[in-house]
């Protein structure tokens, strides 16, 4: 069917049962529609998405009655993508379709004017007619999709929507800030609700993932710049500097112990409670087992700075070298290479991005209330630390306050006698429902925290444990059955909020809280204080974010494009969440979101192209005058000036890149970029029949 | 005026409606339009909406027309700032709008006349209650000047 083709409109009323005819006279409208310029055909029907009803309008095209057609009915935002595919099953470009939204913007909001909305109906159609008389045939266009993705952060999140995808034979780029992947999980002892231990279930797979053939892992890495969209991203990986030569690092771990006290700085894998050199493998397990130096930590001993100068010669007339050089079996460590500070850069592309960067947990100095100075008063996390067999105690319960001489004593090969605690109590919910800090409800406290009392009775019975909850939360599977083994073990459990710690002579902690149960103020003396504190989102999530171009909700956490429908895809097409950097979860939970995610970046992906709508801007190059005034303006960077071929700069437009937001065509002066499907005389000619209304404009 | 002139005058004035366009954004206004309806939030049938990708689509001319051809108010409604579905055309709309409203008043035209709101795919409430209050100050207003001469 050819453009220049004079219009025939068919124009067809939906009665949607009683929801449009209920307040619109759609006889009334029909009647109407006849009257209107190039409408050849009017027809209503009870239900127009229905197979009949789309038979009527299939049969006017094929019977070439109409080469035009409106649907009056409900919302495009719905119904336009099954009249349109209704149109061209019947041999018409599905583009010749336009709809007259009558029902959400008509009826249903003037339900009881019956007559106005009526008339308001007709205007709808007699805008809808104006434009059907102006629209252009155009084509779909396919977009080739790069069968490779990037997933930021490499906890369990990140592991498993790594490990799918490469299984499915996807190429995979995995980048992780840190120097291992493992992410939080990695920390933990035990794991509820089975208290398997957490490096057993977390180790093979960390090994399967550097390992897997189709898995680029990218550590101590982080995206810098991220460009295009869906199918086709350009990113941009900063490798941080390492100072140690991963080819050759064996992961011995010989620099480990001979990086000197002054160079020492607290470990984050234990969570502060010991320390690390500047030159550290993050934990015994990770992945790869690699050193990096720290520059902050390193004080560069020897004047060994990597600046690519050889060492200066001792009196003998050796190197003098710094220790973790001198002590390297292989030559990693050395420093005489210059090494650039910035690392390297790396680009990708990639078809679609995961992002589980997952979570921190609040640092325990926020609460002044708790006596956070005091050795003794840890969060839960530290907690994990000191009771796994890879903490600073090597998994036997002793008082934090104790770790730095049981460490000092192990250093020298000696026996020493630490104290261990009678009383352990835990405090719920510090920084969660707490209008001060976090308002929302970190899901895994009430969970670890009986996982860790549970843990804890059952090694030591002697122990005496309190636990200060607002309420307990165990909705998960099988997660009540473990409270309920709890409290059989005796852990005493106190329904109420604790307000204050408050140090005691002897070293102890006097825990002051409310029981709600009998109504009394309580006090628990105890000898070690656990704060359940609250589940953040890391504190560069927002510039990620803003990166990639996804948004944040208020609390910080990377916002899903719908809560229930699409709950691990975002805004922006193409990019998908998983894990706890969506919103606290425990690990069931971010291995479900991750698979989620993984096999939607495949169904993307898989077809290795896809449809796009070909409603985007195009520049006429006759009218175009090379001003520039539309290059910058693109959110999309689509447009560019290119010379002709009679040498004059004309603008542009990548039909890749550009999505069709129409800010250029709004601005161009010499009316040059026109907005397909949006296009200046199409949505003039709807402009101008609204506001003569009810007069018709006859051109 | 004679006498039945005057008559004819005054009855249209009392029958007057006002005409009023609504250029709405697809992803939060036009969304919101439909949500009003869903959720059976009545509002005046003198507004009328017609559908752009995005507020940053809107030429300052599309106002301008509406107005020279007699609609009586002119509302350009998108998604709030830093939500645009294009991620910034919405601050376009803004500056081209505080333009817009200057071209207005040298027209002789009241700048209440046209209004650019920002209203979120799910605040159908919030659809409902700017077009009552839009309508209000249109029928304040009264008919558009250009439209009586
Ligand atoms: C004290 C405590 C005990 C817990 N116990 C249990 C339990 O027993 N059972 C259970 O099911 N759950 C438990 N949880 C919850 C569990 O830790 C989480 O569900 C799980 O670790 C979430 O995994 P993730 O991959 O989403 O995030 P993470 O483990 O936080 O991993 C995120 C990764 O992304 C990296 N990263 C961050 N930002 C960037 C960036 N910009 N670029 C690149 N990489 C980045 C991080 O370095 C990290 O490696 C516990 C939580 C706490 C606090
Ligand atoms: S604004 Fe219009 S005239 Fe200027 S370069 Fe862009 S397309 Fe050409
Ligand atoms: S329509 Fe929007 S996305 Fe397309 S080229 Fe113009 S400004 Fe860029
Ligand atoms: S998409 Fe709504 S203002 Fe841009």
């Amino acid at each position: 069917m050819s453009n220049d083709e004079k219009p025939r409109i068919g124009v067809y009323i939906c009665h949607c049962g009683e929801n449009i005819a209920g307040a619109v006279d759609v006889k009334a409208v029909a009647e109407f529609a006849k009257t209107l310029p190039d409408v050849v055909v009017v027809r209503d029907y009870l239900f127009m998405c229905s197979d009949p009803g789309q038979e009527l309008i299939k049969q006017d095209i094929r019977d070439g009655l109409v080469n035009r057609v409106v649907v009056a009915a409900c919302t495009p935002r719905t119904h336009e993508p099954i009249f349109r595919k209704a149109c061209e099953d019947a041999g018409l470009n599905k583009y010749y379709f336009e709809m007259a939204n009558i029902r959400d913007q008509c009826s249903w909001a003037h339900w009881h004017e019956k007559e106005k909305a009526t008339e308001k109906a007709k205007a709808i159609v007699a805008a809808a007619v104006a434009k059907a008389r102006l629209l252009e045939p155009l084509e779909d266009r396919y977009i080739e999709l790069t069968k490779e993705v990037m997933v930021i952060g490499g906890g369990i999140a990140g592991i498993f929507a790594a490990l799918d995808l490469a299984n499915a034979g996807f190429k995979v780029h995995l980048v992780e800030k840190s120097p291992s992947i493992g992410g939080n999980m990695a920390k933990l002892d035990k794991t509820f609700p089975t208290n398997d231990c957490s490096a057993c279930i977390l180790t093979p797979l960390m090994v399967e993932v550097a390992n897997h053939p189709n898995i680029n892992l990218l550590t101590y890495s982080e995206v810098e710049s991220v460009e295009g969209s869906v199918g086709n991203f350009k990113v941009k990986v900063r490798k941080k500097q390492t100072y140690v030569d991963w080819d050759k690092c064996t992961g011995c771990g010989a620099c480990l112990d001979v990086c000197p006290p002054k160079a020492r700085v607290p470990d984050e894998f234990n969570e502060g409670m010991s320390l690390r050199g500047a030159i550290y493998i993050p934990f015994p397990q990770a992945v790869p087992k690699k050193a990096v130096v720290d520059m902050d930590a390193c004080i560069k001993c020897g004047g060994r700075d990597f600046s690519g100068k050889e060492p200066r010669l001792s009196k003998s007339g050796k190197p003098i070298l710094a220790p973790c050089e001198k002590v390297c079996p292989t030559g990693a460590a050395d420093r005489t290479p210059y090494r650039d500070p910035n690392g390297e850069l790396v680009e990708l592309n990639v078809g679609a991005i995961i992002v589980a960067t997952g979570y921190k947990v609040m640092d325990k100095h926020h609460f002044k209330e708790f006596a956070p100075e005091h050795p003794n008063v840890i969060t839960a996390m530290q907690m994990e630390r000191l009771i796994s067999a890879t903490g600073p105690s090597e998994g036997k319960l002793i008082k934090p306050s104790e770790i730095p001489k049981l460490l000092e004593a192990k250093k020298k090969g000696e026996k020493v006698e630490v104290e261990k605690p009678h009383t352990i109590t835990f405090i719920s919910c510090v920084g969660s429902r707490d209008n001060r800090y976090h308002t929302y409800c970190s899901r895994v406290c009430c969970m670890y925290m009986l996982k860790q009392a549970m843990i804890l009775k059952e090694k030591y019975p002697d122990l005496d444990i309190y636990i200060f909850f607002i309420d307990v939360r165990t909705p998960g599977k099988d997660f009540d059955e473990y409270y309920m083994r709890c409290r059989q073990l005796g852990i005493k459990i106190i329904k109420g909020r604790a307000g204050g710690i408050q140090p005691l002579p002897d070293d102890r902690l006097l825990v002051k809280g409310y029981d709600a149960e009998i109504g009394k103020p309580v006090e628990v003396v105890t000898d070690i204080a656990v704060l359940a504190t609250a589940i953040e989102p890391n504190p560069t999530l927002k510039e990620l974010a803003r990166t990639l171009g996804i948004n944040v909700g208020a609390e910080g956490f990377l916002k899903e494009r719908h809560t229930k429908l699409y709950p691990v895809d975002t805004m922006t097409e193409g990019i998908f969440i998983a894990g706890c950097a969506q919103g606290p979860k425990d690990i069931p939970d971010s291995v479900a979101q991750a698979k989620a995610a993984a096999a939607s970046a495949m169904s993307l992906l898989d077809p290795g192209k896809m449809t796009v709508e070909p409603l985007i801007s195009e520049v006429n190059k006759e009218k175009c005058t090379g001003c520039g005034i539309c290059v910058p303006l693109c959110p999309y960077g689509a447009i560019s000036l290119v010379e002709c071929e009679d040498g004059k700069k004309k603008s542009e437009i990548n039909p890749a890149l550009c999505k069709g937001c129409g800010v250029c065509t709004a601005a161009c002066p010499s009316k040059a970029i026109t907005l397909h499907g949006f296009t200046y005389d199409q949505v003039l000619a709807q402009i101008k029949t609204i506001a003569r209304w009810p007069e018709i404009p006859a051109e | 005026m004679s006498q039945a002139q005057a008559e004819v005058a005054e009855k249209k004035n009392e029958e007057w409606e006002p005409n009023i366009l609504v250029i709405a954004c697809n992803w939060c206004t036009y969304q919101a339009a439909d949500m009003a309806g869903s959720l059976r939030y009545s509002y005046p049938p003198t507004c009328k909406v017609v559908r752009v990708p995005c507020s940053g689509r809107v030429e300052p001319e599309f106002v301008i027309e509406a107005l020279l051809n007699g609609a009586d108010g002119v509302l350009i409604g998108g998604c709030h700032p830093g939500d645009c579905h294009y991620k910034e055309g919405n601050y376009k709309a803004l500056r081209r709008f505080e333009w817009l409203k200057k071209i207005v008043e040298e027209l002789g035209i009241e700048p209440e006349r046209v209004r650019l709101e920002w209203i979120a795919g799910s605040e159908g409430l919030k659809f409902a209650e700017v077009m009552k209050e839009f309508d209000a100050t249109i029928r304040k207003l009264g008919p558009n000047p250009l439209k009586k001469v």
